[in-house]
C-alpha cells in the first residue's frame, strides 16, 4: 500500500531541485523554542507528513509554511522563490485547518467560491469551478446548504474543496482526518490520496497518527521538541529507525539495552542484560566499542515455537503470560528467565490451528537481520 | 397565573404515577421532584415580571382609557357600579385620537425616535473598536479594560449626568481648555444644546452596547479569519466579510439595549437638553406632573410601547430568517 503512495516519487535527494525548501528554520515564542533550526526539502507531487506527538512543533512549522507565524532565522523557499516574509494572503498556499473553519454564514458554494472571490476571477469561472471541485469531492446538491447542515465528512471535503479550488502550489493539511470516526476515516485517506495523485498538487500534512501517516505519506518526517529525528520512506521509517524514538514512536517495538561486546564490519554482538542473552546483529554498528546501545526488535519479527529452533543465535526461552487474540494475529506477552517482558506477534494463518496456552513455556526467536540497533 | 396553571400540571403528573418497586417509585419521586424545581426556577422570574410588569402596564392602560377628572387620583373609575345594580365599562378612547391628533406629540415621537437612532449609531461606531480591542486584548489587560467599561456603573446615573453639566457649563473644563489652547476666545454654549443631549445619551449608553459585542467579538474563532488570509483576503476586507456577519446577532443585541431605553430617556434631555429639545419622555412628564393629565400621559406611554414592541418584534423576525437561511 505505501508502494502505491510512495511510487510516483522518487525517494533519494537528488533529482530535480526541491519544490519546497525549508533553511534552518527557528521559531522561538518567548523562551520556548518551537521548532530548531529544521532543514527540509520537499519535492513538486510528493505527500510529506511531519509526524510527532503533541507539542513536537509540527503545527508551527505548518503555520509557517502557511505564513501565519512569522520565522525566528530561517526562510522557506516555494518553487524557487522565498516566502520568508510573504503574508498568507499572498502566498501561493493554501491550508485545511482542523478544525476545517467553514465560514458557518456562508453556504457550501459560497466558501468555496470565497478564495477565487478574492483574486477577482469572473463569475462564470468560478461557478464552473465551484461545481468542478464540489464534483470532485462528491458534494454536487449540497451548494446551498450551510456548514451546520452537514455531516463531519461532508465538512470536511468542503474544507478539503475550498482549500483546493485556488490550484495551490503548495497544500497544508493539518490533522485533516482528525476529527473523524474510524471507519470514515479509512475511507477518507484513500480518497486524499487518490485526489492528490489526480491533481498533482504538494501536500504537507501534519498528524500525531503514525498510522495516518504511514498511509498517506511519500515521505514522513519524524519529530520531537521542534526538532526533525528522521525523514525517510514509511518503509524507511519502520524498518530502520535511527533512534530510540523514532523506534518507539513508529509502530510496536521491544526495546532492550545491552552493550556492544564485539563490532565487526559485518556483524555485531551486544549483550542484554534485559535478556540474559548475547543478541547477534548481521550488520555493523558505527559506534565506539562498549558504548551502551538500544537493540529495538518489532513483535512481528520474533517467532514463537514449542520445539527448539534450529539456529544456534538469537534463541531464547520464556512462557507466555499474556495472549490477546485480535482476528488477524495473535499478541503474545512472554516472560524471560530475567523477569522482562518481551512483545510478540505471531499472524494466524490456518483457522485450525493450535494456539500456544497460557502458561506454556516457549521458544523464542528471530533472524539476525531483524534487530535494529540504535545509538541514540 | 401561569406560573400556577405550570404548578399544577406539575401535580397532574404525581397523581399518574403507577406503583410498582419501591426502588422504581423512588426514582420516579425523585425525577417529578426534578420537574418540579425546574418548574418552579421558572416559574419565579414570570412571576416576578407578572407582579412588577403586568400589573403596573395594566394599570397604565386602564388611566389611558380613563377620562380627567377633579380628584385624587385624577382620573375617572373606569368601571363603575351603577345605582340600578349594572356595571358599566367605560372606555375613553379620546385620549388616543388626542395624542394622534397634536402635531407636537408626533414632534416628539419623530424627534426621540431620531435622538435614539443617531445616539445608538454613535454607540455603534464608538463600541464596536472598544469591544474589538478589549475582546482581542492579552488575558490581563481585558479583565482591566473590562473593568473600565463597567466602573460607571459604580456611580448614580444621576450624579454623571450632573458631572456632565460641570464639565460643559461656560465656566466648565472643557470650555477653559478650548480656550487655553486658543481654538475659541470666549465661552460657547455646549449646555443645553442638542450636542450635550447626544454627548449624554452616547456616554450613558456605551457599556450596554459595549458588552454584548464584546461577548460576540471575544466568541469569535480566529482560525476563521486565518482561513480568509490564507484565500487570499486582507485583513480589513476580512473584517467586512467575516467578523461583522459573525458578530451581527451582538451589533443588534447592543443597538436595542441602547435605542430602547434612549427612546423613553428623560433625564439626559431635561438636564442637558436645551428648552426645545423635545423628546417624548419629557412630554409625558410634562402631561403627567404639569398638566396633571394622568390619562394622556398614559396613552402616551401606551403608544411609545407599541412603537418599541414594533421594532424588537421587526428584528426578532429578521434575526429568525437570516438563522433559517
Amino acid at each position: 500500500m505505501n508502494a502505491v503512495v510512495g511510487a510516483g516519487v522518487e525517494t533519494g535527494q537528488k533529482g530535480p531541485a526541491p519544490y519546497v525548501r525549508i533553511e534552518r528554520l527557528t521559531k522561538r515564542f518567548g523562551d520556548f523554542v518551537a521548532v530548531r533550526q529544521v532543514s527540509l526539502e520537499i519535492q513538486r507531487g510528493e505527500i510529506f507528513c511531519l509526524l510527532g506527538g503533541s507539542g513536537c512543533g509540527k503545527t508551527t512549522l505548518l503555520r509557517m509554511l502557511a505564513g501565519f507565524e512569522t520565522p525566528t532565522d530561517g526562510a522557506i523557499f516555494i518553487d524557487g522563490v522565498d516566502v520568508t516574509q510573504v503574508p498568507p494572503y499572498e502566498r501561493p498556499v493554501n491550508m485545511m485547518f482542523q478544525s476545517y473553519a467553514l465560514f458557518p454564514h456562508m453556504t457550501v458554494a459560497q466558501n468555496v467560491a470565497f478564495g477565487l472571490k478574492q483574486d477577482g476571477t469572473a463569475r462564470g469561472e468560478i461557478e464552473s469551478r465551484v461545481q468542478e471541485m464540489l464534483s470532485l469531492v462528491q458534494l454536487n446538491g449540497y451548494e446551498k446548504r450551510k456548514p451546520h447542515q452537514l455531516s463531519g465528512g461532508q465538512r470536511q471535503r468542503v474544507a478539503l474543496a475550498r482549500a483546493l479550488v485556488k490550484r495551490p502550489k503548495l497544500l497544508l493539511l493539518d490533522e485533516p482526518l482528525g476529527a473523524l470516526d474510524k471507519k470514515l476515516r479509512e475511507h477518507t485517506q484513500f480518497e486524499l490520496v487518490n485526489l492528490q495523485e489526480k491533481l498533482g498538487v504538494t501536500f504537507v500534512i501534519v498528524t500525531h497518527d503514525q498510522e495516518e501517516a504511514m498511509t498517506l505519506a511519500s515521505r514522513i518526517g519524524v519529530m520531537r521538541a521542534g526538532e526533525i529525528l528522521q525523514v525517510g520512506t514509511p518503509a524507511d521509517i519502520y524498518e530502520f529507525p535511527n533512534s530510540r524514538f523514532v523506534a518507539d514512536f513508529i509502530g510496536s517495538v521491544n526495546m532492550v539495552e545491552g552493550r556492544l561486546i564485539e563490532d565487526e564490519p559485518d556483524h555485531v554482538r551486544i549483550e542484554c542484560a534485559q535478556l540474559g542473552a548475547i543478541v547477534y546483529v548481521d550488520h555493523g554498528v558505527s559506534s565506539p566499542p562498549d558504548a551502551p546501545v538500544s537493540v529495538a526488535i518489532r513483535p512481528e519479527k520474533i517467532q514463537l515455537s514449542r520445539e527448539r529452533p534450529e539456529q544456534t543465535d538469537n534463541v531464547l526461552q520464556g512462557v507466555i503470560a499474556g495472549i490477546a487474540y485480535l482476528g488477524n494475529a495473535t499478541r503474545y506477552l512472554v516472560r524471560l528467565p530475567t523477569g522482562f517482558l518481551l512483545r510478540v506477534t505471531a499472524p494466524n494463518v490456518f483457522r485450525h490451528e493450535e494456539r500456544l496456552e497460557p502458561d506454556e513455556r516457549v521458544w523464542l526467536h528471530w533472524h539476525s537481520s531483524s534487530p535494529v540497533v540504535v545509538t541514540r | 397565573m401561569a406560573a400556577l396553571a405550570l404548578l399544577l400540571t406539575g401535580g397532574g403528573d404525581a397523581v399518574s404515577v403507577s406503583a410498582p418497586a419501591g426502588t422504581r417509585l423512588a426514582g420516579r419521586f425523585a425525577a417529578i421532584r426534578g420537574a418540579l424545581g425546574r418548574r418552579a426556577v421558572i416559574a419565579l422570574p414570570y412571576a416576578w415580571l407578572a407582579v412588577f410588569f403586568l400589573v403596573p402596564f395594566l394599570i397604565v392602560l386602564k388611566i389611558a382609557f380613563s377620562n380627567i377628572q377633579l380628584s385624587m387620583p385624577p382620573v375617572e373609575p373606569v368601571m363603575v357600579w351603577t345605582a340600578d345594580h349594572v356595571l358599566q365599562l367605560r372606555l375613553h378612547f379620546s385620549n388616543f385620537t388626542f395624542v394622534f391628533g397634536d402635531e407636537l406629540y408626533l414632534a416628539a415621537f419623530v424627534n426621540s425616535l431620531q435622538v435614539a437612532g443617531v445616539s445608538t449609531l454613535f454607540a455603534l461606531l464608538i463600541g464596536y473598536p472598544m469591544a474589538y480591542g478589549i475582546a482581542r486584548a492579552p488575558g490581563a489587560w481585558r479583565n482591566i479594560l473590562f473593568l473600565l467599561v463597567v466602573l460607571p456603573f459604580f456611580t448614580s446615573f444621576l450624579l454623571r449626568v450632573y458631572a456632565w453639566m460641570g464639565l460643559l457649563g461656560r465656566s466648565g473644563p472643557i470650555n477653559a481648555l478650548l480656550m487655553q489652547l486658543g481654538i475659541i476666545h470666549e465661552p460657547v454654549q455646549l449646555l443645553q444644546t442638542d450636542f450635550a443631549v447626544y454627548l449624554g445619551m452616547v456616554y450613558s449608553y456605551l457599556p450596554f452596547m459595549v458588552l454584548p459585542l464584546y461577548s460576540a467579538i471575544e466568541k469569535l474563532d480566529l482560525t476563521l479569519l486565518e482561513a480568509a488570509a490564507d484565500l487570499g483576503c486582507r485583513p480589513a476586507k476580512a473584517f467586512f466579510m467575516i467578523t461583522l456577519p459573525l458578530t451581527k446577532e451582538g451589533i443588534f443585541a447592543g443597538c436595542l439595549l441602547v435605542f430602547i431605553p434612549a427612546v423613553g430617556e428623560y433625564v439626559i434631555p431635561a438636564l442637558l437638553g436645551g428648552p426645545d429639545t423635545l423628546m417624548i419622555g419629557r412630554v409625558v412628564w410634562d402631561e403627567f406632573f404639569g398638566n396633571r393629565d394622568w390619562p394622556v400621559a398614559s396613552a402616551l406611554a401606551i403608544v411609545l410601547l407599541v412603537i418599541l414592541a414594533g421594532f424588537v418584534l421587526l428584528l426578532q423576525r429578521v434575526q429568525a430568517q437570516e438563522g433559517e437561511a
